[in-house]
């Protein structure tokens, strides 16, 4: 038996806190993603992945009682998550010692700030939903990305879905098959939605499009109408918004459509969402709007996939959001993890997800790689019906070498 | 191309800025009589959109879109302007009037802390479960509002230029009110009144002006106005969200700043102002310099002409 001093002494001292999680026989999971706000209606759903994952183990790993928290990184005043609320949740889970697996975050500018807090404390982090590529790879995002996230030179975050630079090259391919010529790209400024809109502007000049103009919007305006007009009188074929429901892509996709833009619109995963449709009106987005999802809608999953969104109907009695089945995926990875491990602490737990390999997951079978990224690539574009997405088409798997072009030649990519 | 796309901004730009006028009306009426920027009046206007979504809804209103319903418009903009007045004049009565001896600090807090509890109760309010908010599942989310009034092009499908009823409800909303607006202020009894009120408020009193009244008032109208406002932004724009009343607020208060705080003509103006500046800016410029432009050139108006655009230099009272 330690002395309850030492206990005390190691929530104080950040790194060497996971020595006492074996203690009382409780191994702590937390998540942390906006619960408060639009993106809420998704953020639910994930969370209940989590907990179908920890009940299907019976809440017991290896006799350790499974303690699962779900913490909300948003805040009313923005309605969206906080970077003050998710750099709380950080540093509340790290001197928490009990605690050995963080699953979050949902948007990638708040993983920003909550990862290298996590990384100090040597905390294992799984994003159900992150894309945002400079997370995780070198020369996709800025000069000191992803070093800047790693303080302790080690990996310790994780992503079960396929990145904005798999992403948005698909869109870039798929509005290209449609044979558009010319193309106007918008973005909210913000990390995931420039970032996501960035690519798909390389890879659309890559497959000779025009690119009629790359513009950042004021996510607080109360319409786009100008803006919308610029598009239309721009003589663009069809048009790309980078960015999510809660920077706005609702108003954006109704005044395109209002100012007589007839074009093919293209919206990231960040859109994939009931909310979106809500806000933007199910009207707007009959016929040519199109959403794409790093990865495949609850609908189209096979297997293990399958089984869980049938398992989710029964229990919830409704119909799982694109990312539930990310939730789930991150907190059974974890588990097993937590099962392998030989020392059930944030070391040995950290380990263990590092050597995920061959993981027989809802998603189909795959592995963690060097950077801490899924082997999946599998996405899908979805588009909108009678006020609900229907799967369009898979996607993903065939662009993949196009795509990883990018990433072998990353001397021009920190330019940008 | 060019000269149609110059007519097509001007046309946003003169909508955006006349919905922004009527809600800086009642920034610049507030502050004119009782010196208060009264932070409440953009979640004022929130709320009045709200109340028309939910009017609509609970009417089945939703299946006449864009039928151009205009005896529906009719009904909403009155009864959101009567919610409105109501609303605003119950705040200045609870929330302003017993701190109006207390000082301009203590009614400025107050009126934060009056935005505050409107923002929550439109939070709450979109979470009611109502086919119009989507059940109530994501009370955080924007909502669509039904197009009541159509978006067909009055000038002919082809032309490049739109010009929609949308654009003709904003003016024919608009104009007609600060036409009355103007007539009550310097024709009738009460807008004597409020005047005298504005310029000096114990000599007003001696005169047998029953002041208390005149600042209720002067909210009732503010208030309607704004509740008209809601709901042409509502029917302009098509989607409303708890969180608008900010960024409408904000816009509203520039103007009125800039066109000269107190000063009717020039809230006007100002929006006027900012909405074309707002317009020429995001279809020439880039949107990202939009803020910039806008609130350079309110600096450089408060520079050089420090009452505003149409303000008169107002002595501070003592």
């Amino acid at each position: 038996m330690k002395p309850l001093s030492m206990i005390v002494a190691a929530g104080v001292s950040l790194v060497i806190a996971a020595a006492s999680a074996a203690q009382n026989g409780t191994i702590k999971i937390v998540s942390s993603l906006p619960r408060t706000g639009s993106a809420n209606a998704q953020t639910g759903t994930i969370v209940n992945g989590i907990k179908m994952a920890i009940a299907e183990v019976g809440g017991k790993i290896d006799g350790y009682e499974i303690a699962y928290e779900d913490w909300d990184d948003a805040s009313p005043q923005r309605g969206n998550w906080d970077p003050t609320v998710e750099a709380q949740n950080a540093n509340k889970a790290v001197v928490d010692s009990t605690i050995v697996g963080y699953i979050g975050t949902f948007n990638s500018g708040a993983a920003k700030i909550s990862m290298p807090q996590l990384n100090r404390a040597g905390l294992v982090m799984i994003s159900p939903a992150n894309t945002y590529s400079g997370l995780t790879k070198p020369g996709l995002g800025e000069a000191n990305e992803p070093a800047i996230y790693r303080p302790s030179g080690k990996i310790n975050y994780f992503r079960v879905v396929p990145t904005d630079d798999l992403q948005g090259a698909v869109a870039a391919e798929f509005v290209a098959a449609s044979g558009a010529k010319r193309v106007f790209v918008l973005h909210d400024r913000e990390l995931y939605g420039k970032g996501i809109a960035e690519v798909f502007e390389r890879r659309a000049k890559e497959l000779g499009m025009e690119v009629a103009g790359l513009e950042g919007i004021d996510t607080k305006a109360a319409n786009y109408k100008s803006l919308a007009q610029k598009v239309k009188f721009a003589k663009s074929d069809a048009a790309f918004f980078g960015g999510t429901t809660q920077t706005n892509a609702g108003q954006v996709a109704k005044d395109l459509r209002s100012a007589g833009f007839t074009g093919m619109l293209v919206v990231p995963d960040g859109c994939c969402e009931e909310a979106f449709i809500q806000a933007a009106g199910a009207k707007n987005l009959e016929g040519n709007t199109f959403v794409t999802f790093g990865g495949l809608p609850p609908a189209e999953l096979t297997g293990r996939g399958a089984q869980f969104r049938d398992a989710y109907h029964k229990m919830y009695n409704a119909e799982p959001e694109a990312y539930a089945v990310y939730g789930y995926e991150c907190a059974r990875v974890l588990l097993d993890a937590i099962r392998r491990a030989s020392t059930k602490d944030r070391a040995g737990v950290l380990q263990a997800v590092a050597q995920t390999k061959e993981f027989d997951g809802a998603l189909g079978t795959w592995s963690f790689d060097a950077n801490g990224d899924t082997t999946n690539r599998v996405m899908s574009i979805n588009a909108v019906k009678d006020g609900k997405f229907v799967f369009v088409k898979r996607a993903g798997d065939a662009s993949a070498s196009g795509a990883a072009k990018g990433s072998e030649t990353p001397s021009d990519a920190p330019a940008r | 191309m060019e000269l149609e796309f110059f007519l097509q901004q001007l046309i946003t730009g003169l909508s955006n800025g006349m919905i922004i006028a009527l809600i800086a009306i009642g920034y610049t009426m507030v502050y004119g009589i009782i010196e208060l920027i009264n932070f409440a009046h953009g979640d004022l206007f929130m709320l009045g959109s709200f109340l028309a979504l939910t009017i609509l809804g609970a009417l089945g209103m939703d299946a006449w879109a864009g039928g151009g319903t205009w005896g529906g418009v009719l009904l909403l903009l009155l009864s959101c302007a009567v919610f409105c007045a109501g609303l605003n004049w119950t705040i200045e009565r609870v929330a302003y009037r017993p701190l109006r001896a207390s000082g301009k600090l203590s009614l400025l807090v107050s009126a934060i802390g009056a935005s505050f509890i409107l923002v929550n109760l439109g939070l709450f309010w979109g979470g009611l479960p109502m086919d119009v908010f989507a059940g109530g599942v994501a009370a955080a989310a924007p909502k669509d509002f039904p197009p009541l009034v159509p978006n067909t092009n009055l000038l002919g499908a082809d032309s490049l230029v739109q010009l929609t009823p949308k654009d003709l409800l904003v003016v024919g909303v608009t104009l007609p009110l600060m036409l009355a607006l103007t007539w009550i202020v310097t024709r009738t009894r009460l807008g004597k009144a409020m005047r005298a009120t504005a310029q000096n408020p114990i000599a007003a009193r001696l005169m047998g002006i029953d002041t208390d009244r005149v600042i209720g008032a002067t909210f009732l109208i503010g208030g309607a106005l704004g509740g008209f406002a809601s709901v042409i932004y509502a029917l302009y724009n098509n989607t409303i969200s708890f969180q608008m009343g900010y960024r409408a607020g904000m816009d509203a208060f520039t103007a009125a700043v800039l066109g000269g705080i107190g000063s009717m003509p020039g809230a006007v103006a100002g929006a006027i102002v900012i909405g074309l500046v707002r317009a020429m800016s995001d279809g020439y410029l880039e949107t990202r310099w939009t803020n910039t432009i806008v609130f350079g050139i309110l600096v450089l108006i408060l520079i050089f002409r420090p009452s505003g655009l149409l303000g008169s230099r107002a002595k501070e009272k003592v």
